[in-house]
């Protein structure tokens, strides 16, 4: 178990991870609207935390580096700088140095210092001239790039949770931070000390007033306690606004202070007031001033103070209650959650069989009735791995823009559907392939700007990638306006590797599959980006490791579309249980079209083709039976479920269909990796285990054995 | 040579192939079952007699006579399938290993442990830690981790897999 200390670095790595994410879309999307003062706050505030956490948890290079960008991005957010380019450049740039610091942090190869270096340099040129010689020191920039706003004095109470301190967190360090801020007078409360006997030394029970008068206003503040903001009361009142010149210099009185904090009640005040004269009797009583002037002059107190406290209210409001909707579950306590429910269907399934078999009314209702329960549960604890595809997408953005800055290309992605959700692991492991196909599009698809001009297309090209649900799966499309595939390069490419030979009559959509074949590439030179023809199989293959399949179609001259149809998930699928002799298999029930009888007279007829007459159609089909080598008792009258397969339907011939199952997908392992055609294992109420089929690897291996034969 | 691995006293499980007595770490043994139905898995050489359910998972279960080139086991009220935990390319893996029977745990010292034979075992000596001598018994001490390990599964299979 490792200590609270190394939990605590694990997290921030794990949140820093997540700003730096935030930070890019957020870098990106500011490129697209440079004046968006929400999205320049969003960067600055992702700085701000990883700076400041980082500084907390002992990442004091990362600290560092991400303050001096945070500095430039400041004047930004005051509007003395604009967004331009070149400053989006050299803050990816040091977006990626953070991330390879905090790489670095965890073991993996070392920052080079030289690089944030120079965009440090870089940022800092950037910088108008005025700013530049005050930047020497901290403390002085920080006081003078906001004369603008006038110093405002706060009144900050912090009272931390005793246990703060075993959070990692030293409140010294916040009081230092604050007092950076500007003027600051810091008062110690002891009074919640308990006695010596009571007293756990690793609790802090101090807690703080802090007079802080500073021109950085409120949010300056609540940066500083943003770490903290659970584990503490916190109150932050604007006591001097700063813009009213004339204000009493002597402020409020010591009673009205007191109540204000809360260390007063208003009644006791009261009662010791009401021991002497008010100040406003006094007057009236002399008669300095009339009774409705005085009258006036408190409801204009009152007023001031109304206000002042919604304000405070208000901003607090929302972020608590954004809070509150989410909460952080680790993954693997959510994988476990996973297994256990897959493990509850197996067991539901025994407990159903055992209910069919004893016509026993009670156990019966039992049975269905923990049947809906583990369906609805399987359902939502599903859902919870859903993750919006999105995330990944936001990802693409960096990618493209730096790919088509590097080949001299003008390319846009578009995005649609990044809300559709799909299984965590699942968008993991499309990362690549994804990654791939749009190298391929920008690298291949898209031509070079005047290319495109000639061919009366706009200059800049578009690659769109989206999202959307098709009943239990999600199709993800990359679409590119470039030059398509060229058809006759790839079959000449096929013909120079012995993939078809030169008489073979392809179809269209035939020709463009050839490209996922193992080593084939067209491109004619290779770059840095794609062609050296380990791509699209590589990208086949993934695809198929997801159950997933993968469509490409092009039209000459008006670019491509490549079609990824990916499981929802890969935990639990719906599947169609069938017999051969005693060994069972299930079928993804999504691809099932229909089921006919095949008799021995049918086979008889045909001449032992492998072809079956289904309502007027040839439908060719695979006898599970020869192909996995079960000899024994054959029945008369076999089975064929027909599939849809690419497109077309194929029939694989079992003894017998037993009828849906909910299949709970286990993994073969390692030994049976290379098993073609057997994607996993499942286990039946009964506790035998099922083979879970892949009918389009079957079907290719199928293919392959008939082509050695004949072709 | 490989003996100088074995310094301490270790308790190993023998088992019985035929009339020869094998033994393996008992640290590398996780639970003995007794036979029950194994699934087939189609297309794969015949010493993978195919996959069990052990309590929810998934366990490969490989014939041991078979992979040291004796016929196949053959079920009698004996045979069980001792669950060993073994490191492939660097992750722990749960195989079954098919047996004609299990017969103790054993003390064997390290002193009482010779090396393979170079010659005259009929098996890759890779796979033998060493001759251990128990009650005036041979007994071949196996390296399991190199019993399973990839190169010779993906050997085997290409030899004997596609059966089509």
């Amino acid at each position: 178990m490792s200590s609270p200390q190394e939990q605590h670095i694990a997290t921030y790595r794990e949140e820093a991870g997540e700003l730096l994410a935030e930070l890019e879309t957020s870098l990106l999307e500011l490129e697209e609207n440079p004046q968006d003062s929400d999205l320049i706050n969003r960067v600055f505030r992702a700085m701000h935390t990883i700076k400041g956490s980082g500084a907390m948890f002992g990442f004091d290079d990362i600290a560092r580096f991400t303050h001096e960008v945070e500095t430039v991005f400041d004047q930004v957010r005051n509007g003395k700088m604009e967004v331009t380019r070149a400053l989006l450049d050299l803050t990816l740039q040091a977006r990626d140095q953070i991330s390879t610091m905090l790489a670095a942090s965890g073991g993996g190869p070392p920052a080079d210092n030289a690089v944030g270096e120079r965009i440090i340099a870089g940022l800092q040129q950037l910088q108008p001239q005025s700013a530049q010689p005050v930047r020497i020191t901290e403390e002085l920039s920080k006081t003078a790039d906001a004369t603008d706003t006038p110093p405002r004095s706060y009144r900050i109470r912090f009272k931390p949770l005793p246990e703060i301190m075993l959070g990692g967190t030293n409140p010294v360090a916040l009081l230092n931070e604050l007092r950076e801020l500007g003027a600051c007078e810091v008062i110690c409360h002891l009074d919640a000390i308990p006695t010596l006997d009571n007293l756990v030394a690793e609790h802090c029970f101090f807690y703080w007033d802090i007079i802080l008068t500073t021109t950085r206003g409120n949010e300056a503040i609540k940066d500083v306690f943003i770490f903290v903001e659970d584990d503490c009361e916190l109150s932050i009142n604007l006591i001097d606004d700063g813009s009213s010149a004339d204000a009493d210099p002597n402020y409020k009185k010591l009673g009205d202070i007191l109540v204000e904090r809360g260390d007063l009640s208003p009644v006791e005040m009261q009662k010791i007031l009401s021991m002497q004269k008010r100040f406003g009797e006094i007057l009236v009583d002399q008669g300095l001033v009339p009774a409705s002037k005085v009258q006036s002059a408190l409801a204009e107190q009152q007023q001031v103070k109304q206000v002042r406290q919604e304000r405070t209210t208000s901003a607090a409001g929302p972020a608590a209650a954004e809070a509150a909707l989410s909460i952080r579950v680790p993954a693997d306590r959510l994988d476990h959650l996973v297994n256990l429910v897959g493990e509850l269907v197996t067991v539901q399934a025994h407990l159903t069989q055992l209910a069919a078999t004893r016509s026993d009314n009670d156990i019966t209702t039992v049975a269905e009735e923990v049947e809906r329960l583990i369906s609805e549960l399987r359902d939502t604890t599903l859902t919870m791995r859903m993750l919006p595809i999105g995330t990944t997408f936001s990802k693409f953005k960096r990618l493209v823009r730096d790919l088509s800055a590097e080949l001299g290309k003008e390319i846009d992605l578009e995005t649609t559907g990044a809300d559709t959700e799909l299984d965590k692991t699942v968008i993991e492991k499309l990362n690549d392939p994804l990654v791939h196909l749009i190298r391929n599009s920008i690298d291949h698809g898209i031509e070079m700007p005047d290319l495109r001009k000639a061919n009366g297309k706009p200059a800049k090209g578009t690659v769109h990638l989206g999202a959307q649900h098709s009943g239990d799966s999600v199709l993800v499309t990359i679409r590119d306006d470039g030059a398509g595939l060229d058809k006759e390069r790839i079959r000449a490419k096929a013909i120079e590797r012995g993939l078809i030979t030169p008489t073979s009559e392809l179809t269209d959509k035939e020709i463009f599959n050839l490209i996922f074949a193992p080593g084939f590439s067209t491109a004619q030179k290779v770059t840095s980006v794609s062609g050296r023809g380990v791509g699209m199989d590589v990208v086949k293959k993934a695809i198929e490791a997801l159950r997933g399949t993968i469509d490409i179609d092009s039209t000459s001259g008006k670019g491509s579309v490549i079609t990824l149809k990916i499981p929802l998930t890969l935990a639990i699928i719906e599947t169609l249980l069938v017999r051969i002799d005693r060994n069972f298999f299930v079928l993804p029930l999504s691809i099932v079209e229909e089921c006919v009888e095949l008799t021995r007279a049918d086979v008889q007829a045909s001449h032992g083709r492998h072809l079956a007459k289904v309502r007027g159609e040839l439908t060719p089909y695979i006898s599970l039976r020869e192909q996995f080598a079960i000899l024994d008792n054959q029945p008369d009258i076999e089975q064929i479920v027909i599939l849809s397969v690419g497109g077309k339907r194929i029939g694989f011939v079992v003894d017998d269909v037993v009828g849906e199952h909910q299949t709970v997908i286990k993994t073969l392992g390692k030994l049976y990796r290379d098993v073609r055609g057997i994607s996993g294992a499942t286990i039946l109420g009964d506790g035998t285990v099922a083979l879970i089929l892949d009918p389009g690897l079957l079907v290719e291996a199928v293919a392959m054995v008939e082509q050695e034969q004949f072709g | 040579m490989s003996v100088s691995t074995i310094t301490e006293t270790v308790q190993y499980l023998t088992f019985k192939l035929a009339d020869e007595i094998f033994a393996l770490d008992v640290a590398k043994v996780r639970e003995i079952l007794e036979y029950t139905s194994i699934t087939k898995v189609p297309q794969t050489p015949e010493f993978m007699r195919g996959v069990i359910n052990l309590r929810g998972s998934v366990v490969p279960v490989i014939d041991m006579r078979l992979k040291f080139g004796m016929s196949t086991t053959e079920q009698t009220i004996n045979t069980c399938i001792i669950v060993v935990e073994v490191t492939l390319d660097g992750d722990t893996t749960v195989l079954g290993a098919l047996a004609d029977s299990v017969q103790e745990v054993v003390e064997m010292e390290p002193e009482s442990i010779e090396p393979a034979p170079h010659i005259g075992t009929r098996l890759n000596t890779e796979f033998i830690k060493g001759m251990g001598k128990h009650e005036d018994q041979f007994v071949m001490i196996l390296d399991i981790d190199k019993v399973f390990s990839e190169s010779e599964m993906a050997a085997v299979q290409e030899a004997g897999g596609g059966n089509d």
